[in-house]
């Protein structure tokens, strides 16, 4: 793409923006909506001001921050070690396929009442659930990663008897690297989906504890300014997660070709 | 004879290590006198009980019906929207940088926000929450379907005079197919989570809302049914979701295969 109408799609992009908060604006301002219930964009802004000048906004950030990244390097680590023995031991595929085939798509959601249960409103609620969600992410990808190594390869680096270690290093880990990072990436957005829940739900401390908090106390523009709050954090958490996946695979023929 | 063998290998690796992990839930639990983790045969004793026809009927057959109606809302409405940002390339570009926040928005406090204006009892507003959660994915990656059309085939369609009609039903939709089902495959899984969670607030009848009740009358094993039987529903959409995508995209399957042997 040359550069013209990447400028004119940044631009539009602005626009469509832009046109988005005209109509927050237009829409309670002209009473086609009631102010009570949508507040207009210049209110949600100024409560957004204020609140960034809060000390505990912060602190509530932080807790939303440090509980998805927690829980997603954790998430991250066993699924990665758990992907690459299953993948790469063929008895231990076929056996687990079935079990993992059942437990991947038991909705993380099920576990809120026992994790209350156990640990009540502690972060340790919420990491249970990002870890649970996450991990199914990253696991699957990574077997789909292992399962794609060429056989030639492999059958190649046994004839040159590679060791255990060297096989993982240099064969299976650049062939399921792609796919790593692709269950990074799906894994990233999942855990913030689930910090969020738990923090919502059960109450665990962070942003989306404020913004059930600010909604019953009547706090109108506070909770639309915390939800967009979030909202960039998710875009940020998205972008992130792109840019490393470009970064770490700038040698790989599907990023390669982008350019 | 070999196929007897060959099922019976199957078999094998299909049970095998449920068996095993069903066997220790049971050993492990039998003499379990902690209030969390009730004995296994406990639960299985509860299940029958706890969920019976009034459970199902008023609490669990809902519950689905307000994720069908929410999640069809939004297999419609993201699809024909869908279709219609990513045909044109202005309105694409106008409209992404919107789209991709309200996706990242994290769908779960879509429910205070729509507790604003209606309050959050009845099923109407548990359905906008389900539809609106399952919008975003399904819209975006019909727009990123209909973005990677073949141009040939586009063009070839306008020359031969296809009727609008078709160009859209057989060319774009077709075409964009793939990438929609994986747009509805994400928005399946959180169309569940929110259809339980919607139940957490303001509602005291419906799959969410009887597990967090039992939850709270500390009724454990009564909660670990209620456990499973989400988990078996979540197994169960996620079947009938391959099933049906299976048979959609049957000519995909084929093309791609075509594709790799040339």
């Amino acid at each position: 793409m040359t550069r013209a109408p990447r400028t004119r799609d940044a631009l539009l992009g602005l626009t469509g923006l832009a046109l988005v908060v005209a109509v927050v604006q237009l829409l309670p301002t002209l009473g086609l909506v009631d102010p009570a219930y949508l507040p207009p964009a210049t209110e949600m802004f100024s409560a957004l001001a204020r609140e960034v000048t809060e000390a505990s906004f912060w602190t509530q950030l932080g807790e939303t921050l440090r509980g998805w990244a927690i829980g997603l390097a954790a998430a991250m680590v066993a699924g990665v070690l758990a992907g690459i023995v299953i993948g790469s031991v063929d008895f231990l595929r076929k056996l687990t396929a079935s079990t993992i085939e059942f437990l991947r798509p038991i909705p993380s959601v099920a576990l809120i009442p026992l994790v209350v249960l156990i640990y009540g409103s502690k972060p340790a609620s919420a990491l249970v659930l990002v870890v649970y969600a996450s991990f199914w992410q990253v696991l699957v990808q990574v077997l789909y990663g292992v399962a794609d190594v060429d056989p030639v390869v492999r059958d190649t680096a046994r004839s040159y008897r590679f060791s255990r270690r060297a096989l993982v290093r240099r064969v299976i880990w650049p062939t399921a690297l792609p796919y790593v990072l692709t269950g990074f990436r799906l894994a990233a957005a999942v855990a913030l989906i689930l910090e969020i829940t738990a923090e919502l739900v059960i109450g665990v401390p962070g942003l989306g504890n404020a913004i059930g908090v600010a909604q019953s106390s009547g706090a109108v523009a506070l909770t639309y300014a915390l939800v967009i709050v979030v909202g960039l954090v998710g875009v940020a958490v998205n972008l992130g997660a792109r840019t490393i996946e470009r970064r770490a695979l700038h040698w790989h023929a599907s990023i390669r070709r982008d350019l | 004879m070999t196929t007897v063998a060959t099922w019976g290998r199957q078999l094998f690796w299909l049970l095998a290590l449920p068996l095993v992990l069903l066997t220790l839930w049971w050993v492990a639990s039998a003499d379990s006198t902690s209030i969390f983790w009730p004995p296994l045969s406990t639960i299985l004793e509860a299940f029958p009980q706890t969920w019976d026809a009034d459970r199902i009927v008023n609490d669990a057959l809902p519950s689905l019906a307000r994720l069908g109606i929410g999640y069809a809302l939004a297999l419609v409405a993201g699809v024909a929207g869908g279709i219609l940002v990513g045909l044109s390339r202005t309105v694409r570009a106008l409209c992404e940088p919107s789209m991709e926040f309200f996706r990242a928005i994290p769908p779960p406090v879509l429910v205070p926000v729509i507790a604003l204006f209606a309050g959050y009892t009845g099923s109407t507003s548990k359905i906008v929450t389900i539809a609106l959660g399952c919008l975003w994915p399904i819209l975006l990656n019909t727009v990123e379907g209909v973005r990677g059309l073949d141009e040939v085939q586009l063009d070839t369609a306008r020359v031969y005079r296809f009727r609008s009609r078709t160009r859209l039903l057989q060319v774009v939709l077709r075409g964009a197919s793939p990438q929609i089902a994986a747009g509805a495959r994400q928005a399946l899984s959180i169309g569940v989570i929110l259809m339980v969670i919607s139940e957490l607030f303001g509602a005291n009848r419906g799959l969410g809302a009887s597990i967090v009740q039992f939850q709270r009358a500390f009724a454990v094993p009564e909660m670990w049914t209620g456990i499973i039987l989400l988990g078996l529903i979540g197994v169960a959409l996620a079947g009938l979701f391959r099933l049906v995508e299976h048979r959609a995209l049957a000519w995909y399957r084929g093309v791609r295969r075509a594709d790799r042997g040339a």
